[in-house]
């Protein structure tokens, strides 16, 4: 069987569509993937192996029948195992929803399958989306390929896994603190957290309805922008998600940086490993000699982002968690694993009445002087540039026992996700064989720049091409 | 009372976790609690690191985006059967959840 692992969107998308690459191929090839380095890495819980292969011929047979297609038709995805799924079992990564098979499907996946993409599995993640390392599912800690010893980043653990090690060409994930950008940054692949309300959350499992973000994982920004114009939109079903018209956000990808002003937040590059600092750096310095300007920037209330965050998420989870009572689907409530019980109740606790005001409304008062920071400076600067994570990606059970300092990886995500503005994880280079990510952070709604800034540095930089060797 | 409540807007360090469970409606086991108790008091003193702010001034955020009153119009649109929203249901009769009972007879 040929070697499709390595295949982009962009590039299996011509194939399929100019007929000399058959869907069925590449999503046959994708699903023995799948099957095969699942014992090792866990990222599936279900691989919709019949799905996907009569979506497959049901595309080639469209092409064959001279049929315009999306870009994305016929190319195998991976969904998060949080996202509604019709008659697909969906679980959330819980045990209490192991039987759950949803009579719906959330408008993300209902666009992606208009679009006809072959969805080869529901992936791996921390329980209900709680978690920084992919360690709290209950089907099993999902590991890194480009080392198994090591975590691949949370919560949309599994999604950053399959497209990393070939097993799908794209994935679906949600980002609340960091779950898309964290894992993304980990397994050196393209994460995008865009901005809250672009993208519909109906019909995925609700963890912190303030903050959610539906995102996805790709190879390159290119494929990434790709599947954001299939999801980008309004929906009558989500009355958070705006009414404000969506782009194309492929066109002008190519468009120079020339000109365009950096922002680098002094507070993101202080203590923690110079190492990673100095890729981040590296990058930035690629970019400037492309004709970007660099600008010293301050964000300062950028130490109370994880305290801000961990007031409000819990508080949000509690009541999102309280619907799960076993009467209408699902098992009962101790079928709970650690992680979502410990938030539920801290949050029960910050919203118990005469606590309300010192915890989650102090949080939301600080949480606007955060989004004011951002306000301010992209007054200045048209995007931002800083890292991902302050660390490398850590060994299994290193943080596990330790909340507090599990929870303190978000560090530099979490502050994106309380102001609601775009981010994308751009891979930026390796320290030994371990990827380093970086974010490229934007105002509201510039998910279109973002993209061209993080296509700018990639052509000079290929780290995708850099795959795991498994 | 004045002084009462004075006190409760004030963050406290240990979460009576009796009673905040079952607020929530939480079982929990004798481990657990002992673990989340010391765990939470961990948590709860790092986020109390938001007291150092004066936010009197500050209007708390609302709604992120700044969306008001988002409305459809008020017309019925296909939903779900009543066969469909019973699917996953462990316990049903005659076409409905079925629940414990909730009151007692006497």
């Amino acid at each position: 069987m040929t070697d499709f692992s390595n295949l982009t969107i962009h590039e299996a998308s011509k194939l399929i569509q100019s007929k000399t690459l058959k869907a069925l191929e590449l999503t046959e090839a994708c699903i023995g993937r799948a099957k095969k380095l699942n014992q090792q890495l866990n990222s599936f819980i279900t691989i919709c192996e019949e799905e996907a292969i009569n979506r497959a011929k049901k595309v080639d047979k469209l092409i064959a029948n001279g049929q315009k297609m999306n870009p994305l038709a016929g190319i195998p995805i991976g969904i998060k195992d949080l996202f509604s799924t019709k008659d697909i079992r969906t679980t959330a990564g819980s045990k209490l929803l192991e039987n759950y098979v949803p009579v719906y499907d959330a408008t993300s996946v209902y666009s992606l399958n208009n679009a006809n993409v072959c969805i080869v599995g529901k992936t791996n993640l921390d329980a209900w989306a709680h978690g920084s390392s992919g360690e709290n599912s209950d089907f099993g800690p999902t590991r890194n390929p480009h080392d198994l010893s090591r975590v691949p980043g949370g919560s949309s653990s599994g999604s950053a896994v399959s497209v990393s090690s070939g097993s799908s060409l794209a994935a679906m994930g949600t980002d609340t603190g960091g779950s898309i950008r964290l894992p993304a940054s980990f397994c050196n692949v393209v994460g995008l957290k865009p901005t809250y309300g672009r993208v519909s959350r109906y019909g995925v499992i609700a963890m912190a309805s303030s903050l959610d973000c539906i995102g996805h994982i790709t190879k390159t920004v290119y494929d990434n922008a790709l599947v954001l114009n299939v999801t980008a939109g309004e929906d009558g079903f989500d009355s958070t998600c705006t009414a404000q018209k969506s782009d194309d956000y492929t066109k002008d990808i190519e468009k120079s940086v020339k000109g365009l002003k950096i922002g680098i937040p002094k507070e993101y590059f202080e203590n923690f490993d110079w190492k990673i600092k100095n890729l981040i750096l590296e990058a930035v310095k690629k970019l400037e000699k492309l004709g970007a300007k660099i600008e010293d920037i301050s964000l300062p209330h950028t130490e109370y982002g994880v305290a801000t965050y961990y007031i409000i998420q819990p508080s949000e989870v509690s009541s999102n968690l309280a619907r799960y009572d076993g009467i209408r689907f699902g098992k009962t409530r101790e079928q709970f694993g650690s992680e979502a019980k410990r938030r539920i109740i801290l949050g029960t606790y910050t919203l118990s009445s005469g606590y309300y005001d010192a915890y989650y409304l102090k949080a939301m008062k600080v949480r606007r002087l955060i989004r004011n920071d951002f306000v301010d400076v992209f007054k200045k600067v048209d995007v931002i540039i800083c890292p991902v994570s302050p660390t490398l990606p850590f060994k299994l059970g290193e943080k596990v026992s330790d909340p507090l300092q599990m929870y303190l990886a978000d560090i530099f995500t979490v502050t994106a996700s309380l102001t609601g503005v775009p981010s994308l994880a751009v891979p930026c280079g390796f320290i030994g064989d371990l990827p380093v990510g970086m974010q490229i952070i934007g105002p509201d709604f510039s998910e279109k720049l973002l993209y061209q800034v993080g296509y700018a540095y990639e052509q000079e930089t290929n780290w995708y091409k850099k795959t795991p060797k498994i | 009372m004045k002084k009462n409540s004075k006190l409760k807007t004030q963050a406290s360090s240990v979460i009576d976790i009796d009673y905040v469970s079952k607020l929530a409606n939480l079982p929990l086991s004798n481990k657990e609690r002992v673990l989340f108790e010391k765990q939470l008091k961990d948590v709860l003193t790092y986020i109390s690191k938001l007291n150092e702010i004066d936010t009197d001034s500050i209007e708390p955020i609302g709604h992120i985006t700044n969306l008001q009153n988002v409305l459809r119009e008020d017309k019925p649109a296909p939903s779900l059967s009543q066969d469909d929203a019973l699917k996953n249901a462990p316990k049903t009769y005659n076409g409905f959840f079925e629940v414990d009972a909730i009151f007692e007879e006497q």
